[in-house]
């Protein structure tokens, strides 16, 4: 109950921060900017990345895993690599509305980036997969995406001397085997996560770090505008899902819970880690900027029996929403290019 | 299958719970928190009320599709409690569609 209390008198220090920074920027603004310690100490990031007991991280394992993320032979055509739509220069998407998959042919959904993906429970836009090993094949056979057939993958790889060696010394006594693609591709993903982004600076304590008016927007974000009830913590996602009002037809994730109302059209919250380099936004790509998104979230969308209890007319300012726009700029960060490895021939 | 008591004031949450803690016989209570469950396992007896309460700040959705077990307790708002009888014994594991971390597994006794 005491833990109760305490949370319960921060959230209303919240909100009178929210009411006094209303419209307030920028000539208050540098008494509000400090954001409560509270609050900031919720953003840390963390200190390890999470493996799993039944595929512990080894070098061996992040390095086979690499290549093959990277191998466009794990598709039929042998031209479409998991990197095609999970591209390291566009911040792990593909910068398209829509995925692009075998025969050039359109996909239903936006590529998501695999940014933090470690720290995801549940995977694909709908949460279908529970681990990134069991997503990690999903595209690969779909005949949609990469096409292809998973013996036959096996035989392929088995033919190319270089892999056989790497799969032994990555899975040893187990080498080449269809879980342990799935298993190399997904030690490499876990190590694909976000850097040090001016944000991180200032919540560790470098005032300079970030403007004024994105301070503000951390505020505007935590309470008028509710961005953190789901976009939650160091990696901005609880990886809650919610039908957030987009009219779209696409059932999300109530194709896999048909009877319960609310999943119906509900997506993955998604990181927000490096997200103005990653539009289009939305699991369908379809709204174009951050502002835009900024605007559908104050309108609260289409409202229907299945939109998320979470989701309300928030009416937010012109300022506000900018502020927000220029926080979540802070969350970029700037990393060292991705060395592209050369493959076993 | 479950009936829904609207609490419309966390003081009167508070009450409850202290009643149901102090009278203690007859139903067993899991908290709904920090969007976690309080308890990753529970055990009930057959027809013996389990009580979920939304002690969060957000709305939770839990269900469960364990087979002979399925219940869905729809949208949660916060403080609202809602009470689970199961009808025969065997395990379920209960989630919530909304968040996915969020484990339980109830197992029922005759």
């Amino acid at each position: 109950m005491r833990r109760r209390r305490t949370l319960a008198a921060m959230v209303g220090g919240l909100v009178l921060f929210g009411s006094a920074a209303a419209g307030a920027f920028p000539a208050d603004v540098a008494g509000q900017a400090a954001a409560p310690d509270t609050l900031k100490i919720k953003y840390q990031r963390p200190s390890a990345i999470p493996f799993p007991g039944d595929n512990g991280y080894t070098k061996e394992r992040e390095t086979l895993g690499r290549m093959l993320f990277f191998d466009p032979r794990l598709s039929s055509s042998n031209f479409i690599s998991c990197a095609s739509c999970h591209n390291p220069a566009f911040s792990w998407g593909d910068g398209l509305p829509r995925g692009i998959g075998h025969g050039m042919k359109e996909l239903g959904r936006r590529s998501p980036t695999i940014l933090n993906a470690a720290w995801s429970d549940a995977l694909f836009w709908d949460g279908r997969a529970r681990s990134l090993e069991d997503q990690a094949l999903g595209p690969i056979k779909s005949p949609g995406e990469m096409n292809q057939d998973l013996e036959q993958l096996i035989y392929k790889l088995g033919s190319i001397p270089g892999y056989v060696g790497l799969f032994r010394v990555a899975y040893p006594g187990e080498g080449l085997t269809i879980p342990n693609v799935a298993k190399a591709i997904a030690t490499f993903e876990r190590t694909v996560v976000s850097g040090i982004a001016p944000f991180d600076q200032w919540i560790a304590g470098n005032e300079n770090a970030i403007s004024a008016q994105a301070k503000w927007g951390f505020l505007v974000f935590n309470t008028k505008a509710r961005c953190a009830v789901c976009h939650q913590g160091w990696n901005f996602t609880d990886g809650s899902f919610h039908d957030i009002g987009l009219p779209t037809t696409d059932l999300g994730r109530g194709q896999l819970l048909p009877k319960l109302v609310r999943m119906k059209h509900a997506f993955k919250t998604p990181t927000l880690r490096n997200v103005d380099r990653r539009g289009p936004y939305m699991h369908d790509g379809s709204v174009r900027t951050l502002a835009d998104v900024v605007d559908l979230y104050d309108t609260g969308g289409v409202p229907r029996e299945s939109r998320s209890m979470e989701i309300r007319r928030l009416g937010l300012t012109a300022e506000e929403k900018a502020a927000l726009v220029a926080f979540m700029k802070t969350l970029t960060s700037a990393d060292t290019p991705i060395v592209v490895p050369e493959l076993p021939r | 299958m479950s009936s829904r008591h609207a609490v419309r004031s966390v003081a009167i949450l508070g009450l409850l719970i202290a009643l149901a803690t102090a009278v203690g016989a007859g139903e067993v209570r899991v908290a709904q928190k920090d969007k976690n469950f309080s308890v990753r396992e529970v055990a009930v007896r057959v027809n013996e009320p389990l009580l979920f309460v939304n002690e969060d700040s957000v709305t939770h959705n839990v269900y469960s599709l364990s087979k002979g077990m399925e219940f869905e307790i729809r949208t949660q708002q916060p403080g609202q409690s809602d009470t689970i009888r199961f009808a025969r014994e065997g395990e379920a594991e209960v989630l919530c569609a909304i968040h996915p971390k969020m484990k339980l597994r109830v197992t029922v006794k005759p």
